[in-house]
């Protein structure tokens, strides 16, 4: 029996687009509210199985061509690298820093490397989940 | 206020431990998730329950929510998240393979 | 350069990232894992000798001062299991490029061994208890992927009762450190002690010491250790080697900080139910290695009994007897991950597991059959091997502070240990032999040598034990003092 998902289908082809705003709005305020990167790549993660949800794997395969394991190796790079480039400074290990750039748009903005940090929690969260949700899924279950 | 916390959190390890004590595997996993939820309303408790501002030095005076507990809470959702994940996906494997998900018929080895 | 010490946890997280990247290339993946390992036990020396000249040393990670920040400790006890664990991991990793088998290498192996020994290495390094909690968890969520690794029906079965354990073990261990945190109200684990020491350890610090020993007694095997012999047979050879090596001993390791360091107080209560407790492990233990015919099952129940022994250490309390667990707790790595091997190449060898199955291995591999004695004899405590001085000095401390029992348990588990080994040797190495010199599979060069390495190993350590005797002394003195601790955290500068 062919399920109809034309409800779903449709809805998400906007939904999706507001959960990744949310997931990056989620992100980029974990400094000072709130937020931070595990839950930001939570968000992000959950709008990507939400489109697996709605069209089938090989469809978002040919959208997002990604090894979703590469992704989260990718991401614990970047944050552990945060951490050991702080011992290439002298300083001890994981020092964060911060300052203050003036940039086109935005105006005088804070800068920190805890954003890189949050960024490879983020990208972590991602290649997990999807990793996950897909090695369940595989065998068309 | 502690008292009624408390007491929820009793009611939720006596129904993760009933969980836990059952014969499916996917109830034993669900009894962990409660208990490990139990745990996160214990970590946040026992930093007090009590009107605090932000714990920031300029932007408010005392008293201060703990931010200790808060950072504490985050560290053990994400490995509960990551251990829950993977004995989730483990138990659907040991069902596919072995073909049952009930603990007695796991127990042991049969040629012993 | 106090950076020093995070290497040992930083650097084989950031090649075991690596290597995700270099699935394909095994050879590869082969030798930038075995060249980290001994980078890391290179490392790992160098501090612990740096250790000797300039006392305890501290890494405040991110600048943030202690009692806020999370911090890395170490000093000598610390610093002799990170350099043993390096030295297992290495060998067994020699091993490993022989028994694995390249489909399994190309699942992440090598990743994953060293994000295990980064989680064993932040365990015994950290001087934080949630740190040490997270680190535990990075060690057991590495050690849930290897003892799955190869998907057999046995390891499918076994590894999810291992998982759910030790998921309860770890929701306790954040009971009691919410407890502790309520209490106290800090996570260092020097300033808990210097508020527990001023506090008094009454009966609700007790109460939350005796939650810790639930915990720790979970994850090193004292007494709870049912889901122990089960989850060390089934996994492939080398992964055996590695947990039977190194998991318990974390345990063990936070077993003695916590209860040198911040319970130390009421040893009437705290230390007699661990000496219980090691008795019934160690009676146990024995009744398990004597009962069984798998030759896996019979290595896993010895694991017991040295955990018991171990731990008999603690409960007696003197400096000698700490001084004899540290020996016996380095002895103790080496000769099991040797055990460990012997055991899964004598199974690979014959095909069979059962010692009444298996016999006159000595004239197929006559080497195989002289290192099997080797480690029988050292795991016995005949001198000059390694065992022998562990063994002499929790005796010595036994009887100075004349608990007969303990003494006398700890000498007949000796006594067993011998009997159970010597049972393995006499049936499957002598007799007569059943495998003709046609059939006999050839013995791997990369599996008798790391058996090798680790017999020279055990030669070394039992000969050369007055070698070592400044760096043991050195840290048994730092167990017994929580003072020297305290004040190399808290109470000076950097």
């Amino acid at each position: 029996m062919k399920i109809n998902d034309v409800i779903l289908r449709t809805i998400s082809r906007i939904v999706v687009f507001i959960i990744l705003t949310f997931g990056v709005h989620l992100f980029l305020s974990g400094h000072n509210t709130p937020g931070g990167g595990f839950i930001g790549g939570l968000v992000l993660a959950s709008a990507i199985v939400l489109l697996y949800l709605s069209t089938d794997i090989e469809t978002v395969k040919k959208s997002l061509p990604l090894d979703f394991k590469i992704v989260a190796a990718t991401g614990v790079l970047l944050a552990t690298s945060t951490g050991f480039g702080s011992i290439i400074f002298g300083v001890p290990f994981m020092s964060q820093t911060f300052a203050y750039f003036e940039l086109p748009i935005f105006g005088e903005t804070e800068l920190t490397t805890v954003t890189i940090f949050e960024a490879g929690v983020a990208l972590t969260v991602v290649g997990v989940l999807v990793t996950i949700i897909l090695s369940i899924s595989e065998d068309g279950g | 206020m502690e008292t009624l916390i408390i007491m929820l959190i009793g009611i939720l390890v006596a129904v993760a431990t009933y969980l836990i004590l059952s014969r499916n595997i996917i109830r034993i996993i669900l009894g962990t998730a409660v208990f490990s939820h139990a745990v996160h309303l214990l970590i946040l408790t026992m930093g007090g329950l009590k009107q605090g501002s932000v714990p920031l030095l300029k932007e408010a005076e005392a008293p201060y929510a703990d931010a200790l507990p808060q950072a504490l809470i985050l560290t053990a959702i994400v490995i509960s998240f990551a251990v829950t994940a993977f004995i989730l996906v483990l138990a659907y494997r040991t069902y596919q393979d072995v073909g049952t998900d009930d603990l007695d018929e796991l127990r042991g080895a049969e040629d012993e | 350069m106090n950076n020093l010490i995070v290497l040992p946890l930083i650097i084989p997280i950031i090649v075991g990232i690596v290597l995700v990247f270099l699935r394909p290339f095994v050879k590869l993946q082969r030798a930038i894992s075995l060249i980290t390992m001994m980078g890391i036990t290179g490392v790992s020396l160098y501090t612990l000798n740096r250790v000797q000249i300039d006392g305890i040393i501290r890494l405040d990670f991110g600048g943030w001062e202690p009692p806020f920040g999370i911090l890395f400790v170490a000093d000598s006890f610390a610093m002799l299991l990170v350099l043993t664990a390096s030295i297992v991991t290495a060998i067994c990793l020699i091993h490993a490029f022989s028994s694995i088998g390249e489909k399994h290498e190309k699942m992440y192996f090598y990743p994953f061994v060293l994000f295990l020994v980064a989680g064993v290495n932040g365990s015994f390094l950290t001087g934080d208890l949630f740190n040490l909690f997270v680190c535990f968890e990075v060690m057991l969520l590495a050690s849930y992927v290897l003892i799955t690794l190869g998907g057999t029906k046995r390891q499918l079965r076994e590894s999810v009762k291992y998982v759910v354990i030790n998921v309860l073990a770890s929701w306790f261990f954040l009971v009691g450190l919410a407890y502790l945190y309520g209490t106290v109200g800090t996570l260092n684990m020097a300033h808990i002690s210097e508020r527990v020491a001023e506090a008094g350890q009454g009966p609700l610090l007790t109460t939350i010491s005796i939650l810790f020993l639930i915990v720790f007694s979970l994850k090193a095997g004292l007494l709870l250790f049912f889901w122990l012999p089960g989850s060390y047979s089934v996994p492939p050879t080398a992964v055996a080697a590695l947990f039977g090596a190194l998991l318990t001993k974390v345990g063990i390791y936070a077993l003695f900080r916590t209860f040198t360091l911040i319970f130390y107080h009421e040893t009437l209560i705290s230390h007699t139910l661990i000496g219980i407790m090691a008795g019934i492990t160690l009676i146990v233990g024995c009744i398990g290695a004597i009962a069984f015919k798998d030759v896996r099952l019979i290595v896993s129940y010895n694991v017991v009994i040295a955990v018991g022994f171990i731990l008999i250490g603690l409960a007696i309390g003197t400096e000698t007897s700490f001084a004899g667990s540290i020996y016996y707790i380095i002895h103790d790595m080496i000769a099991k991950a040797m055990l460990f091997l012997l055991a899964g190449t004598m199974i690979y060898l014959t095909g069979k597991s059962k010692i009444d199955e298996m016999s006159g291995l000595i004239r197929n591999y006559p080497l195989f059959g002289w290192m099997f004695f080797v480690v029988t004899c050292s795991l016995a405590g005949i001198p000059p091997l390694s065992g022998f001085v562990g063994k002499i000095l929790v005796g010595q401390g036994a009887i100075e502070s004349g608990s007969y029992i303990l003494l006398a348990l700890a000498f007949i588990s000796s006594i067993i240990v011998l009997y159970s080994l010597l049972r393995i040797f006499l049936n499957t190495i002598f007799g007569e032999t059943i495998i003709s010199l046609e059939d006999e599979k050839p013995m791997k060069m990369g599996m008798i040598i790391p058996i090798v390495l680790f017999g020279i190993a055990t030669i070394s350590l039992g000969l050369g034990a007055e070698f070592i005797s400044g760096y043991v002394a050195d840290a048994a003195h730092t167990l017994s003092n929580p003072s020297v601790y305290i004040d190399a955290v808290i109470g000076g500068d950097k």
